[in-house]
This record gives C-alpha cells, structure tokens and sequence, in this order.
C-alpha cells in the first residue's frame, strides 16, 4: 500500500474532530467579550436551543417561544437539538451560539471559564423567586449565571398492587433504612427485587446523602467523598445489592428503574419527576405511589436535578433574551411546562398551585427542602462518570477503596 | 543493461519530455479539484487540530485567535504521565482498544479468507447469492446493525435464549464489565490478581488490569465487528484470488501438493499484497472505533468500552478540553502508522532462507542428476 494513502486514512480520525470543533468559524475571530453588566442590545432575531425529551417537551416550547415572539415582536426560532453538548460545543467554537440555552449544571463551570456564558442571574426581575438551592447549583464563583429552567428532585416510587400482595399496609411505607430494609424483603420474590436503581451516583447518592455524607461541601470548594458517612450509606447499598433484596437495575435486563419497575421486576423503585410520564406512556396499568425516601441515619436527604437557561456571551441581542428568560420562567409559564412534560416549577411562587395541581407527587416537591445537587465544578461530570463505572461492580468491591479513588479525583478538579 | 541502451533511453526520455509538458500542466488541471478539495477539508484541518493539540484553546471563538496561547507538550504531558483522570481515562481506552484490535484484526482476516475461498470455488452453487449475502453486513449502516445488536444481545435477547436452549445461561451482555479473561481466571478460583501485578501500573492502569481482556460488552461489539468488516474483506481476497494464474496451482497438483499444501505453499504467499491490504485497514479500522461506542454503549459499562477515538471526542465536547482531545488523536494517529510499519516489515517480500535455500539447490541437483 502507498505510504500517502496510509497517511490519509490514519489522519481520518483527527480530521473529524479538526472539522466539528473548527467548523463554520473560518480563520476569523469573531468572539467578544462584553462587559460585566452590559447587555447587548440589536433587533436580531433569537434562536434557542434545546434538548427535548420528546414530542410533549418540543411542542410546549415551541408554543411558549412562539406566544412570547408574538407578544414582543421579535422572531424566535426554537431549534431541538439531537446532541445538545455537541451542538452547543460547536456554536461557541463558531462564535455564533444560540442565544439562548439548555444548559446542565456540570456544564456551567466550563463554559463559564472559557467566557461562552453571561451571567445574568442577579439581573433577572423574578431573582428572588427562585429556590435556594437551585440558585447555589448555578452559581460559580460567587455569581449567578443563569435562570433555573425547573427542576427534579428523587422520591420512592411503590408499586400498590404488589405492596398489598405482600400483606403490607401505609403503616409499613418507609420512613427509616431499618423500615426500608423490612419492606425491601417482604417484597422481594424469587423473580422480583424489593427495590431498584440504576448503578450511579445519581440514584445510590440519595443513601450517601441520608447517611450525611456528599462529594463536595456545600460551597463546593473542598472534596469530602472519602468519608464514614459516605462509606456508611453505600455499605448500606452494598449488603442489600448482595442480599437480593435490592438490585441493580441494569443486573435485571432493564435501561433504568423506571423499566424494571414497570415490568414489575422490582415493587420499588428511586426516581424522579419523569417516571411519571414514562410509566404513563409504556406501563399505562401500573399502580403506584410516590412517597418520600426514608431517613437515614443523618436525617433525610435526596439528589435533585436541574437545567437551566444559558445565554450566550457572544449573543448580540441580550436583552431580548433576558426578557424571554424572564417569560419563560415565570410561574405560569412553567406550570404550562409543567403539566406538559413533568418537571417541577423553579419558582417557590408556583408551588402551591403545583401542589393542588399533584396531589400525588407532592413527595418531590416536598424534597426541595432537603435536596443536594451535582457537583458543578470544571471535571467533577467526568469524576461522576469514573464512579458511576465503580459502582457498576459495587456488589464485588470495596467501598472505601471506590472512595478514595473518587476523593482523589475531585480534589484534582475542586478548588 | 548496457551503457549505450541506458544514454539512448535518457535521450529518448529528454525528447518526449517536450511534448509531455503540455500533458503536465493538464493533469494538473484535471487533479486540482481534488487537490484543494482535500486540502481544504482534510490537509488544512488536520494543521489546525495538530495546532489546537499545542495550544490552550479552550474551545470559544477561533483557535486562532489572539487568546490562545502554545503550551508545547502540555496536552500530550496530562494524558502521558498528568496521572489524574485524563491518563487514567487514556490509559483504560488503550487497553480497551488493544484487546479489540487484538481479537478483531486476525478473526476478521481468517473469515474473511475463509469466506472468500469458499465462493470462490466453481463447483459452489448459488455463488453469487453467498457473495450478495456475506456482503450485505457491510454495505449496512453500523448505526443500524448497533441496534439490532443491542437487541440481540440484551439480557432477554435472541442470543441468550438460544444459549439457554443449550443449558447456558447467558451473560447481561452490554452491561456486564467483567473481562473475559479475569472471567476465566476467576472460574478456575483466581480472583484477584498477584500483587506484583495489582501494585505496578502503566498509565494509571494496573497490570492484572492490564491483562483483564476485554469486558463482556466488548466482546459483543468485537463479534459485530467481525460480522461486518469481514463480507468487505471478502471481496479484496476474491478479487485477489480470481487474478491468480491457475497455472501455479496446478503445477503444485502435478507434483502432488494437497490441498491443504497447495493453499499455505500456493495460495497465501501469492495473497500476500491482499493480505497486506486486509491487515492494514483491519487495523486502521479497530484504532478507530467510534459510531459503535457512540450509538451503543458511551464508553459503558465501566468504561470497558471506551476506545481513543470516544474519548478523544469526549475530552473535546463533554469536557472542554479541546487541546487534549485532539493530543489524543494524534497519538492514536501515530499508533496506527507504527503498526503499519511493523506490519510491512513483516509481510515484506523476502528472499529465500538459506535453509530452505539448501534444500531448493538439492532437489535441483537430484533432479539434474536424474534427466
């Protein structure tokens, strides 16, 4: 074989990356910086951004975009991303991202460090509306970077028909890991888990969290992954995994917990908001209950999920932007989005009538109080994705071990 | 040649050259869309990617803007011996993509051999319906045959029912991390390995990690991997098999070479450009395996899929570290050029051993001796 082909075949490879990561954006440079408080302000027209999870989400913002277009004057376009990170990665390379953004929270950090954002919390008029907790999980480095489009928190979800099968009543629904373990094994069958979850920090976090124990202090300035309150929860985790009485959910041949527990081959299972819908739409003849997860030894404690609005720092229209932020987030406005396609309203404003609207689910409201969110450090998603593939064979190794790995990781990327 | 015949050739050579001037700057003309076509889309970006792998491009605006600055082998440094996450991460995806290439490049080459020599044969009916149907994997997209794959080999799936059938009980397949050959390890009550093993590491990879073999859900991707590559091969080898003078084989039959002689003294040494070929993109493609990891496992479960390509694109898209994904790539891109070269080093043509040569001289001269 020739030499130069072999050259151009093996170059293939980087070609690609070189042209996804260069693409559209030429030789010129077109990235400004704009000044702290500054908006920039044009008549362009808006794109945004967005990452549906399916039919119901893409509709709903599409018809919210479209309403606020007609209100203000100005075109909106709404484009559903397939691979939001990678369309996203190229906008900015490209120096014309959309102007407006879903945008996860392990995300911010390193976007906000190479100047893609603009941070505009603290100008939004409804600032103040706005859980705590969520604020905190968009805030780096001390600033507030952008509006939290809703949220998930995780609750306990019991399937009722098999509850009552195993003679158990509502004075037996968990409020401790002791009652926990009790149910887990009056459910448990020889085909059936009492209990399932998918083999991730996002879902076994909640036991380390209830044990009193997380990755990253609250500020997010230290690492403390490697301590006995996080030791304590996943030996929690561990004795059960090998006790059968929980199990993993990939173990059981099912994508998540929401599958196994529809297929009834776990009567439980820990989930968010979206089980909901999804069981709505595939398992229609499930009954269950959503109730909140039992106290753990430190008290009660839960992992909550979130995305917000990113606004591009190279948008030449930001006021504009900032006024759609603040219609898109406003309490009826996302309890539109809410009754669309799941997730929990942002805004404390909008809680009561999310309560009378779900009478059912308010076990997840309910865990805002209490909830801990995804580390948002620069690397801490690629930590999280490290330990997530431990705890994959948690069943088989050591806690402790799995814990100093990650505390290692986390201290090279926190702080 | 003598040396009159070599001046007249050169002369002959200055003369023609004249008229061929006018061909010249017309084969130019003819092969310049293709010039600056991959120039422009292959020579110019892969400049830019080798530029952004020295640099600290962050991944906003240009990287070649005025606030991107070189950092010389930094990039290279972290994924090399940074010992964090990034080598760890580069380290798992070597090992990962060692055992693919490891299993898919000599299964892919004897199927695909295997397969070739078998429509190739006159007396095979319905030749070319096998040909169509050996074929067919290839042309399909990987996208597609990913999902499919995923089907088959989900717990539930056709492939553990009919394990089952035979009293097997199949493996979770895609989600399963253990390796295949810790798996056997551990069956004959090896569990975990000798501490001169477990306490030495390269790349943040422990040795018995090392030799651990590829996960379960690897080694469904490395059978999809020998599914449809091998119809592709396939036809190189019948291309190269049809040109083959029967000339040859037939002299072997006369000396009463069997079959079995025929095709390792005949054949395969005549194969060898083929073979050359085959092994060649076998190993270009298993260093480069994305779509699969992509569409199907994301690099899970545990990692074990991960290859250098995905995580080049991770470190990239996911991450924002666009100066080590592309360090990545170019590692992976002078990987494949060093084993290029072992391989046509060892497939290159060689004169006949002196051993061997001995006995070619002895059989000449009793054959001397007998006419």
């Amino acid at each position: 074989m020739n030499f130069r082909a072999l050259i151009a075949g093996g170059t293939a490879a980087s070609t690609f990356f070189a042209l996804s990561g260069c693409g559209g954006s030429g030789f010129d440079d077109s990235a400004q910086d704009s000044t702290d408080d500054e908006l920039t302000s044009s008549n362009s027209a808006l794109t945004v951004l967005y990452g549906a999870s399916g039919d119901a989400e893409k509709d709903a913002v599409e018809d919210a975009v479209a309403a606020w277009s007609k209100e203000s004057g100005i075109d909106v376009t709404a484009l559903a991303a397939t691979n939001l990170t990678q369309e996203l990665s190229q906008g900015f390379a490209s120096g014309s991202p959309a102007d407006l953004f879903y945008l996860a929270p392990e995300q911010i950090a390193g976007y906000a460090d190479n100047g893609s954002l603009k941070p505009y919390g603290d100008l939004l008029s409804n600032r103040d509306d706005f859980y705590p907790s969520l604020v905190e999980n968009f805030t780096v480095d001390g600033e507030f970077y952008c509006a939290p489009k809703d949220f998930s928190t995780l609750a306990l979800v019991i399937n009722t028909d098999l509850w009552d099968k195993a003679g158990l009543t509502d004075a037996d629904i968990p409020t401790t890991w002791d009652e926990l373990d009790a149910a887990a094994n009056a459910l448990t069958t020889g085909q059936r888990a009492g209990l399932t979850f998918s083999p991730e920090y996002q879902r076994v976090g909640v036991f380390m969290a209830q044990a009193g124990g997380s990755l990253v202090t609250d500020d997010g300035a230290q690492a403390v992954a490697e301590s006995s309150e996080n030791i304590e929860g996943l030996e929690f985790v561990r004795s059960h995994l090998k006790g059968g009485t929980f199990a993993y959910a990939t173990d059981l041949g099912a994508g998540w917990g929401g599958e196994a527990f529809g297929k009834g081959q776990a009567a439980m299972t820990i989930e968010g908001n979206w089980i909901t819908g999804a069981l709505e739409a595939d398992f229609p003849d499930v009954n269950y209950q959503v109730v909140p997860l039992p106290t753990g030894p430190a008290g009660q404690g839960t992992l909550q999920f979130t995305n917000c609005w990113g606004m591009a720092a190279d948008s030449p229209n930001q006021e504009a932007t900032l006024e759609l932020v603040e219609f898109l987030t406003s309490a009826e406005q996302q309890l539109e989005f809410s009754a669309a396609f799941g997730p929990m309203p942002s805004v404390e404003s909008a809680g009561d009538q999310w309560r009378s609207d779900n009478p059912d689910l308010t076990a997840f409201l309910d865990g805002a109080d209490y909830a801990t969110g995804m580390p948002t450090d620069v690397g801490a998603d690629e930590v999280i994705s490290d330990f997530n593939a431990q705890l994959e064979s948690l069943k088989s190794s050591d806690p402790e071990k799995m814990l100093t790995t990650v505390q290692n990781n986390l201290e090279a990327v926190v702080g | 040649m003598g040396v009159a015949a070599r001046a007249s050739s050169r002369v002959g050579s200055r003369r023609t050259s004249v008229a061929r001037r006018g061909e010249g700057s017309a084969g130019w003309l003819f092969t310049l869309p293709v010039i600056v076509i991959l120039g422009l889309f292959l020579f110019v970006p892969v400049l830019m990617a080798l530029w952004v792998s020295f640099s600290d491009w962050t991944g906003r605006g240009s990287p070649f803007s005025a606030g991107t600055g070189f950092v010389g082998f930094d990039n290279y440094a972290e994924i090399t011996s940074g010992g964090g996450l990034p080598e760890r991460n580069f380290g798992i995806a070597l090992r990962n993509n060692a055992w693919y290439a490891v299993l898919v490049i000599p299964l892919q080459t004897a199927l695909s051999l295997f397969l070739a020599l078998l429509v190739n044969r006159a007396a095979l009916r319905g030749r070319t319906f096998f040909r169509i149907s050996f074929y067919f994997p290839s042309v399909t997209s990987s996208v597609a045959i990913t999902v499919l794959w995923l089907f088959l080999f989900s717990s539930t799936g056709v492939v553990n029912q009919v394990l089952s059938w035979v009293g097997m009980n199949g493996p979770n397949w895609f989600n399963d991390p253990r390796g295949i050959v810790h798996v056997a390890l551990s069956a004959v009550g090896v569990e975990a390995g000798p501490a001169v093993l477990t306490d030495a590491d390269i790349l943040g990879v422990s040795w018995w990690d090392w030799l651990s073999g590829p996960s379960i859900a690897m080694a469904a991707l490395i059978l999809m991997a020998v599914f449809t590559t091998s119809g592709t091969f396939m036809l190189l080898f019948l291309a190269a098999l049809q040109s083959l003078s029967p000339d040859v084989d037939e002299a072997g039959r006369v000396d009463g070479a069997s079959t079995w002689q025929r095709f390792w003294r005949i054949t395969l040494p005549q194969l060898r450009p083929a073979l050359f070929t085959v092994l060649t993109l076998g190993l270009i493609g298993c260093w480069q395996v994305f779509d699969q990891i992509y569409t199907g496992t994301q690099g899970g479960p545990g990692k074990t899929t991960l290859t250098p390509a995905y995580l080049s694109y991770e470190s990239a898209f996911t991450d924002q570290r666009w100066g080590q994904g592309a360090a990545i790539s170019f590692i992976l891109f002078l990987i494949i050029v060093a084993f290029t070269v072992v391989q046509r080093w060892a497939l290159r043509e060689r004169g006949v051993a002196k051993r061997r040569m001995r006995q070619y001289r002895m059989t000449a001269r009793e054959n001397g001796g007998a006419s």
